[in-house]
């Protein structure tokens, strides 16, 4: 397919990987942001390509990683209701929250919809007048202003049957936490091309400058992100800390204030706790007041508050990149794909799964 | 999560801002794409789409810069003669 095929040339990578060995005279570390990235790196197997001193880390963009175990629990509790009718993106259904899962709920005969869009929920709304339509809403900036689109129209189409069940968060307020830890490694950051498509790359400009790290907008295929570590190699090496946009065909530097608009309609910024990792002060988006009657957790009181974690899982450890997947004792073990312990191991874009599917070594 | 396919935009099929859709061939894989985040998308440009929106029109030229930059390296390490 045109724009992903010739971005996948192991000609050029091999080219890319051959300067970024020339550029690089001491170690460094790169962490990618993206869950989408992390895939593409164990996938294409780009470490490989690299020269021993550059490591990657991998973060903590994946939303079904860190969707925290309440709101888990909070969509369970929905789909149980004989009068609700859940939708919801299918890497969801496997996470485990304290007990269960939505797809055993499933099982045992809730409602419970896997949608591809969110405009496919507004659709099983119009068709079910009787039911309440609940979907669950989550993802970084990207699928925020779909997300909010959906609720937007669900406001001017007086659809009373429609709600949204909300976990919405923010790269730019994680990085800043990534990198206020005192055992910080990471030295220069992959940013998501996609998150900067809706955002522009503005809000990294104070990022860069304050912990003085260079940020480079990466895309998602193997020679994106073979360039997104060149120019950080190239900056780190020049003592350089500054945003560049290694993903402009698709990121334009104000990103996509159509998108934006509808998202700063709907949302706004709050507080919102990340699954293994804990509370980050404005690092979520909520419902704004004119749309609260779209709350899923206040039409149906519930609250979707913090549930402590399976002791075993090191999840936030990882979603931070203070650990490899591999340093868990559960890894490949107590925790696979098909039985998972944490988020990371259900998501393709969970760093657990992606180091699982694509390991080279027996476990 | 954040993954954007690209495809091209065959037929533009809703007009009203708020609505704005065509039709998006994906490598022949043609699905009804809400376009009303890329107002300047039209009929044969590439679009980038996120669960069912398209986020970002494609730069072709953006697009041809890596391809552009890496020929030329190529260029200068081939040996001299």
């Amino acid at each position: 397919m045109k724009y992903l095929d010739e971005y996948r040339d192991c000609e050029t990578a091999k080219k890319i990987a051959a300067k970024i060995a020339e550029s690089a005279t001491q170690p460094w570390t790169i962490m990618e942001i993206c869950g989408g990235q992390t895939h593409a790196i164990m996938r294409y197997g780009i470490q490989d390509l690299l020269p021993d001193g550059i490591e990657l880390l991998h973060g903590p963009g994946c939303p079904v990683c860190v969707t925290p175990l309440g709101k888990i629990d909070a969509a369970i509790a929905l789909a149980r209701r004989p009068d609700v009718i859940l939708c919801s993106f299918g890497d969801m259904l496997r996470v485990p929250g304290s007990a269960t899962d939505l797809l055993t709920v499933r099982a045992q005969g809730a409602d419970v919809r896997i949608v591809y869009s969110p405009l496919d929920a507004l659709t099983v709304a119009a068709e079910n007048p009787d039911r309440q339509i609940v979907f669950f809403a989550i993802g970084f900036e990207t699928t925020a202003p779909p997300n909010a689109m959906a609720i937007f129209q669900a406001a001017r189409q007086n659809l009373t049957n429609y709600s949204a069940l909300v976990s919405q968060v923010l790269v730019p307020p994680a990085i800043e936490a990534i990198l206020s830890h005192d055992e910080a490694r990471v030295q220069a950051f992959l940013a998501a091309g996609h998150v900067c498509t809706i955002t522009g790359s503005a809000e990294y400009l104070p990022i860069a400058a304050r912990y003085h790290v260079p940020i480079a907008v990466t895309g998602f295929e193997p020679l994106d992100i073979l360039d997104g570590i060149l120019e950080c190699v190239r900056q780190l090496e020049a003592g350089e800390a500054t945003v560049r946009n290694c993903y402009a065909r698709s990121a334009r530097d104000d990103g996509n204030p159509t998108a934006r608009s509808i998202l700063e309609t709907v949302f706004e910024p709050a507080a919102q706790t990340w699954r293994g990792i804990g509370e980050i002060p404005q690092s979520g988006l909520v419902l704004r007041a004119e749309y609260a009657q779209f709350d899923a957790e206040q039409r149906f009181g519930l609250n979707g508050g913090t549930v402590p974690e399976p002791a075993e899982c090191i999840a936030g450890e990882v979603l931070q990149g203070r650990c490899k997947p591999t340093a868990c004792t559960a890894f490949g073990t107590r925790c696979t794909p098909d039985s998972p312990l944490g988020a990371p191991m259900v998501s393709d874009e969970g760093a657990c799964a992606a180091y699982y599917r694509f390991r080279r070594v027996a476990l | 999560m954040c993954l954007a396919i690209p495809g091209r935009i065959i037929e533009l099929t809703e007009t009203d801002p708020l609505l704005r859709a065509g039709r998006v061939s994906f490598g022949g894989i043609v699905k009804t794409v809400n376009l009303a985040f890329t107002p300047e998308a039209q009929v044969d440009d590439h679009v980038l789409v996120h669960v069912g929106f398209a986020i970002s029109t494609i730069d072709e030229d953006e697009a041809a810069r890596i391809f552009d930059t890496f020929e030329e390296l190529g260029e200068f390490q081939e040996p001299l003669p």
